[in-house]
């Protein structure tokens, strides 16, 4: 139906358009937060992967993925007719409702955009250190369009066969984290282990980094799901105080763990637990309460700490445990709104079993993570397979070993090391000649 | 002549540079260095994962004295850098042949 432009909310609009540039910071923190963990040698190609999601997603969103989104409504999948951004005087089919008629539909395109530029950035964690940047881009292309817009058609769109079956992801949780990480565990099964891994020495370069990449993501989450009420309201207050409440205990809880299980609290199991907090929260966000946060982000963060233990007991080199994190979080967030939703704060939730609900909530909460998760693991690994039988995916072991930044990009991140990286020891000759020529003149 | 070299605790190496200097030792050299003695390395946990570092991060200092005097050396390098707890370091004597003064060409002790 045509969009009455006359009739602009301009609160709600402005909102949406600050959290939309507030989404797209969390894919450079993303970056960080993960280039942090890599070694010094491979840090640039772990940045570009994350950075490049921002150029191809966005032309893809363009000219095609958009539509495929929300460009109609088979329950299934969207269509053309968004396609190359056309008939944007239109409001997505089947958003109808007061909210819809009052934010320009370009304003949900940018917004959405940015999803789905971090969730591709998102499983780069697992493939650190030996993903070849061609077959990298070809399936980050190839899966943008053909598992992200789907998945977010069925979850996202009004017309989606989850979203009409009343499965409950305010911002997220099943479609971006639950979507990733499995598509993480595919990618890294195919990909197959690093050269040393177990093992080996693949401790974090920069720890601080880390930190710095969580910060960056703890901020723009606000947009992700504050942002996701799709309107500035009440619900969108709720859902901005339970996710800094719940990212808040996830970090306590990831800490507890460790200081019982390893001796010391972490700074990177804290910066790993606020992250796991925001993963847990972000399908619950406005659907449950401050106090339901605190017991979600604790249970996110003890568990997901756990969690980090599964990959060396199956063998899978989910190197920087996107599994544990984004998969195992995303589905916990998304069941838990099963016995912690409430009603109290927005009247499109549901009650969870604590609050007197139906177990039916719980099975809706649970059948949308099966699709979705089932869905997008084997569509993944199909993807990733059959460009590996055509594109050799994994670097070799001596490439692994010079490293990403070298062998792929030819760059070297760091200059002012005097082991390798160059050009410190010309730099003091020259430095000090001049010193030397400024003394005696 | 005799070289000293004293590989230490990183932290130790402002003491043992004030104990040098009440000795009157005009210049020494420092390098950071890594390496494994007795200690062996140490363990660091990332998200529950142990890694073992071989290697720890040392100081190496290297002075050379009169022949006379490197005794004297050795015992204020020990005692300076002393913690009593394994991983203290090592020092080491030898002898060096000649020593020359690049700026003005002397030889031997008048080099030191």
């Amino acid at each position: 139906m045509p969009f009455d432009f006359a009739h602009v909310d301009t609160g709600a609009t402005a909102w949406l358009l600050a959290a939309s540039a507030l989404v797209l910071v969390m894919t450079p923190g993303l970056a960080f937060f993960y280039g942090g963990m890599v070694r010094s040698k491979n840090v640039l190609g772990m940045l570009m992967q994350n950075f490049f999601c921002m150029g191809i997603v966005s032309v893809l969103w363009v000219l095609v993925s958009y539509s495929i989104a929300f460009g109609g409504d088979n329950k299934i999948i969207g269509g053309f007719h968004f396609a190359l951004l056309n008939h944007m005087t239109e409001q997505v089919p089947g958003y109808t409702d007061a909210i819809a008629q009052g934010t320009p539909p370009l304003v949900f395109v940018a917004f959405q955009l940015m999803f789905a530029i971090i969730t591709p950035a998102l499983y780069t964690g697992s493939t650190a250190d030996r993903w070849k940047f061609g077959p990298f881009v070809l399936f980050t292309a190839l899966w943008s369009i053909l598992v992200y817009a789907p998945v977010a058609h069925w979850v996202f769109s009004p017309t989606g066969w989850l979203f009409k079956r009343g499965a409950l992801d305010f911002a997220g949780g099943t479609v971006v984290h639950a979507n990733a990480g499995a598509a993480a565990i595919a990618i890294a099964l195919v990909l197959g282990k690093r050269r040393g891994w177990p093992g080996g020495d693949f401790r974090p370069h920069n720890v601080p980094f880390v930190l710095l990449g969580a910060g960056l993501l703890w901020f723009g989450w606000f947009g992700f799901n504050a942002g996701s009420e799709l309107h500035a309201d009440g619900v969108a207050a709720a859902a901005f105080v339970n996710t800094n409440t719940a990212t808040a205990a996830a970090l306590l809880g990831w800490l507890i763990v460790e200081k019982l299980r390893d001796g010391k609290a972490t700074t990177l199991g804290a910066a790993s637990g606020a992250v796991a907090g925001l993963v847990a929260i972000t399908p619950a966000c406005g659907f449950v309460s401050p106090v339901g946060s605190i017991f979600i982000g604790l249970i996110a963060g003890a568990v997901c700490a756990l969690a980090t233990a599964i990959k060396g007991k199956v063998g899978i080199d989910d190197a920087l445990d996107v599994g544990a994190v984004h998969l195992v979080g995303g589905i916990l967030g998304a069941l838990l709104i099963g016995f912690f939703g409430t009603t109290d704060l927005n009247t499109a939730s549901k009650d969870g079993l604590f609050y007197g609900g139906p177990w039916s909530v719980l099975g809706e909460q649970a059948l949308a993570v099966l699709a979705t998760v089932g869905y997008s693991f084997l569509a993944s690994l199909i993807i990733a397979f059959l460009i590996n039988l055509v594109w050799k995916m994994k670097m070799t072991p001596d490439e692994e070993e010079v490293g990403m930044d070298e062998v792929l990009h030819g760059e070297s991140a760091y200059q002012f090391t005097s082991l390798g990286g160059g050009s410190h020891l010309s730099d003091l000759i020259t430095s000090s000649k001049a010193a030397e020529e400024a003394t005696a003149s | 002549m005799k070289l000293v070299t004293a590989v230490i605790k990183p932290f130790k190496v402002e003491d043992v540079k004030s104990a040098l200097e009440s000795l009157g030792v005009h210049g020494l050299t420092i390098s950071e260095v890594q390496g494994y003695g007795r200690q062996k390395g140490h363990t660091e946990v990332y998200r529950g994962a142990e890694y073992k570092v071989d290697f720890v991060p040392k100081i190496k200092i290297e002075v050379v004295v009169d022949d006379d005097a490197a005794d004297e050396l050795v015992t204020a390098i020990a005692t300076a850098a002393q913690t009593g707890k394994i991983g203290d370091g090592k020092i080491w004597v030898v002898p060096v042949e000649t020593v020359v003064r690049v700026r003005t060409g002397e030889r031997g002790p008048d080099a030191l």
